[in-house]
């Protein structure tokens, strides 16, 4: 029997079992767990904000999209792309020359795939592992120096259709790199649900920053889980930025292995309409002498929801450790919520370790000040709005990546600012 | 310089007993152990309770029955045998004190090593104590000048004779018996606590304190405390606890219930120091404590504690800010050493327009302790203009101690301003250098650090209590130079 046939999982029913070369003993155990575990409610702390109860209501389907253009979705068009529809792998929409010292696998053509994602109670994982479709692995050799960044771009396209997707990626030492990770939706995707895993290992000395671009449609389920594990002397940076998507869940998990490490987070959501996004991220500290920086940052209207929770770890052998987390939140409207969990669990004792959390909304008189220059009230809070998560953008050292974040917010929010406004 | 060393100023101090570690030998008057309908009947009878306070305990305990014990808090122990505790156990007297002099010596012995010496206190200090010794008070002074301007301050099983009304129309009001597993088994057995009333527009003009002291070995303390501020009333309340070492785990689930109505204003103390375990973590008091309060329009609640014993804390002092421009304030200071375990903090939820929280925790862990904050902010939709101020500090002292932070924010309302921060560090290294340069020990640095650090919170504490806590810093903190 191929199907799930549970009752209480319906809304995977229609899912084929992966065929994808995972350990035999995993895929099992994903099963059992998918055959037991229950859709999270709100009761689970972990998912104490976040309601996801309506994914159990769709009949979800697989389904190899029908795209024709990649033009609106490419983020820096003289990067390699690596197109993936609803989790399959699209070659005529790819451009994968990529240069020299990196390469790329198709999860799909391997003989042997590793999966380090936990899925013991995490039933989004455990579906992902064993539904998975396709996905890459990238391997960046040791001493290579990537001029141009690779892009990975994820579309949804259809009704209700389902997409278990999964990246790898492994820097070697020394290497320095950039990826792009860009998730969009069809205008004909409808309900549609991308379920990500990706796993990442930063080398010795490597250095590698993610630039995560999210912008599905209102009526799209977004959940995706990294896993990365740091080696010494590393430096690792994810930037975050969460644009459009009904429903969308990152949950980062950092383990940093190796002393004089750096990992560095940024968040920016910007939400309108019945949007909800949720933002956790685990920093765990494991050795000495390392830092994190994390800054996650808001802007929160009409009914949507925001949801944060950062949680910096640092074991007890730990010390000298630099932590730092801040979440700012702007909210635009009344009907707007957020909530805001910034955890501390600390277990060593020579450590600096601080967390911030603000909720307001935009200062009256800075609105005034810019009105009696002249600016309308809209574009007074525009200007102020953006200034406010400029901060965020201005972390992202790729200018394409930038602009391509800006043309999207003038798109879906209306604004009129580009990047060169700041400079 | 003497030879003295660092490790053996460390092993003396180890070695250095809980000070206020004494048993003093009263008969007690005691239910068989157990939890069951009849020890609940059984108390209920011995307090010559009437009938809807019997119903009140009856239905508590059977939604205590239905009821699990929380596991969500960052604290380990051994879980609590319910039908092991003794819940009730009264000194054995059978008459009311008349005057000072009738009370027993040994009582009295009691209350002078404790340092509350009533005699000293009624001519000095114009702090009027009721005295709770093992659940039943003996002892109150200051009645009668209280009573000229209608304040009421009595134990509460006399208010529940005297003013049963009063009782009735207010408890439970604020802490709602399905409340939490700990406070519902509290409604169920609690022995006896401490009752206030002050009227309409009446400041009260002095302190009232009230000092618990666990004393009869394998009893569970269940107090209740029920404090009401009429309108435009004022009232400073204070509590303080130390208790005599004991081998077994001991518990103590109270509740407290504040309310403030319009114009009223409400300010809390409490010093905690029950008997914390000894260095190796046997004994010590589990201390699960529900507190609440709740405001009025334009009234204020104002919780200050300093938990510097116990073995294990559980204590969420709240407010809840109903009326517009109500305020609630939380100033903690919570000191472990040792294997001590604390998970505190308070929850503010914001109701009202234009309410105003503020939230100030230190957290110093020491020895193997684990210490944290666990916090909720939460602005509900109607809260126009709420605004909170957050800020929890920790400090860590050896390497094997943690300290955590759990805040919750919940903002549901575009004009409320909701900033939280917090730090973890340890005592710096140039700090202590700069003392010990200046001819000042390493044990008094210190000392002289907590006490700056801490000096936010301490100041909003009452002068008698300002002076103790400080000395309960001291002591806590001794021997834990990390």
């Amino acid at each position: 029997m191929n199907k799930v046939a549970d009752k209480s999982k319906a809304f995977i029913s229609k899912l084929d079992k992966t065929s994808v070369a995972l350990p035999n003993a995993l895929k099992d155990k994903a099963n059992s767990i998918l055959a037991s575990l229950e859709l999270p409610t709100t009761r689970n702390e972990a998912w104490k904000y976040t309601r996801v109860a309506k994914l159990g209501k769709i009949n979800f389907a697989t389904s190899k999209g029908n795209i024709s253009s990649i033009d609106s979705y490419t983020i820096d068009p003289q990067a390699p792309t690596l197109v993936f529809v609803n989790g399959y792998f699209s070659k005529s929409l790819s451009n994968n020359h990529l240069p020299e010292g990196i390469n790329f696998t198709l999860l799909s053509d391997a003989n042997e795939v590793k999966s380090e994602i936990p899925i013991e109670d995490e039933i989004f994982n455990a579906l992902n592992t064993a539904h998975l479709i396709d996905g890459v692995a990238l391997n960046i050799a040791k001493n290579t120096i990537l001029e141009k960044p690779v892009q990975i771009l994820h579309i949804l396209d259809g009704q209700s259709v389902m997409s278990n997707f999964k990246t790898r990626i492994d820097a070697g030492a020394f290497a320095k790199a950039g990826i792009i990770q860009g998730y969009f939706a069809t205008e004909a995707s409808d309900k549609a649900f991308a379920n990500v895993t990706t796993e990442i290992e930063v080398g010795e000395s490597a250095h590698l920053t993610i630039d995560k671009i999210q912008f599905e449609n209102e009526t799209s389920f977004h959940i995706s889980t990294e896993q990365i594990n740091q080696s010494k002397d590393s430096t690792f940076t994810l930037n975050t930025i969460t644009l459009n998507g009904g429903l969308v869940r990152n949950n980062l998990n950092i383990n940093v292995n190796g002393e004089n490490c750096t990992s560095n987070l940024n968040g920016a959501y910007i939400l309108k309409g019945k949007q909800h996004v949720d933002n956790h991220s685990v920093v765990d500290h494991r050795v000495a002498n390392c830092q994190s920086n994390e800054l996650y940052k808001g802007v929160i209207d009409d009914n949507s929801t925001a949801v944060f929770n950062g949680k910096v770890f640092v074991r007890q052998d730990a010390q000298q450790i630099n932590a730092f987390q801040s979440n700012r939140n702007v909210l635009l409207s009344d009907n707007a919520a957020v909530n805001s969990k910034p955890e501390l669990e600390i277990y060593a004792d020579d450590v600096k370790c601080s967390h911030g959390s603000t909720t307001g909304q935009l200062d009256e008189d800075a609105i005034f000040y810019l009105r009696a220059r002249g600016l309308s009230l809209k574009a007074a809070r525009q200007l102020l709005v953006s200034a406010f998560i400029t901060d965020v953008l201005d972390k992202i050292e790729n200018l394409k990546v930038k602009t391509f974040i800006f043309s999207l917010l003038k798109e879906r929010f209306g604004w009129e600012i580009t990047p060169e406004d700041f400079h | 310089m003497s030879n003295y060393t660092e490790n053996e100023l460390a092993k003396d101090l180890e070695n250095q007993e809980y000070e206020f570690g004494f048993t003093s030998d009263i008969q007690a008057d005691k239910a068989p152990k157990g939890l069951n309908e009849g020890i609940i009947r059984f108390i209920s009878a011995k307090k010559n309770e009437p009938e809807w306070l019997l119903e009140f305990r009856l239905d508590a305990f059977r939604k205590w029955q239905e009821m699990t014990e929380p596991s969500w808090a960052h604290v380990h122990y051994k879980k609590v045998d319910f039908q092991d505790i003794c819940y009730y156990a009264a000194p054995k007297q059978t008459k009311k004190y008349e005057s000072w002099d009738d009370v027993d010596p040994e009582m009295k012995e009691t209350m002078k090593k404790l340092g509350i010496s009533l005699e000293e206190q009624k001519r000095l200090t114009g702090v009027a104590v009721d005295f709770v010794m093992d659940s039943v008070s003996v002892a109150t002074s200051f009645k009668d000048k209280l009573a000229e301007l209608g304040i009421i301050f009595c134990s509460f099983s006399e208010a529940v004779q005297e003013y049963p009304e009063l009782v009735r129309a207010n408890m439970g009001t604020v802490i709602p018996v399905t409340d939490n597993y700990y406070a519902a088994l509290n409604s169920a057995v609690f022995t006896d606590g401490s009752f206030c009333y002050i009227p309409k527009g009446v400041k009260c003009p002095m302190e009232l304190s009230t000092y618990f002291r666990i004393n009869e070995g394998g009893t569970g303390q269940f107090e209740r405390t029920l404090v009401v501020a009429d309108e435009g009333a004022y009232v400073s309340y204070l509590e303080g606890c130390t208790a005599p070492q004991r081998d077994e785990n001991q518990l103590h689930a109270a509740v407290v219930e504040l309310i403030a109505k319009d114009n009223a204003e409400i300010k809390y103390s409490t010093v905690q120091n029950w008997y914390p375990g000894d260095k190796d973590g046997n004994g010590g008091i589990f201390n699960f404590v529900t507190k609440r309060g709740i405001c009025g329009t334009n009234s204020k609640i104002s919780w200050t504690q300093v938990e510097t014993g116990s073995a294990v804390t559980w204590k969420y002092p709240s407010c809840i800010l109903k009326g517009d421009n109500s305020i609630g304030e939380f100033y903690s200071v919570a000191v472990t050493n040792n294997y001590q375990q604390a998970d505190t903090g308070t929850k503010m939820i914001h109701l009202g327009k234009n309410t105003k929280s503020t939230i100030i925790s230190k957290g110093i862990s020491a020895g193997k302790s684990h210490n944290s904050y666990r916090g909720l902010v939460q602005i509900h939709k109607g809260a126009k203009n709420a605004r909170n101020f957050s800020q929890c500090d920790s400090l860590l002292m050896t390497d094997e101690c943690g300290a955590h932070t759990f805040p919750y924010i919940e903002c549901k309302n575009s004009s409320a301003k909701i900033e939280h921060e917090a730090t973890t560090s340890k005592i710096g290294e140039d700090q202590i250098f700069y003392c010990k340069q200046r001819g000042i020990g390493e044990e008094k640095a210190i000392s002289l650090i907590v006490n700056g650090y801490c000096k936010e919170v301490l100041n909003q504490l009452p002068m008698e209590f300002a002076v103790e806590a400080q000395k309960l810093l001291s002591i806590s903190l001794e021997g834990s130079v990390g």
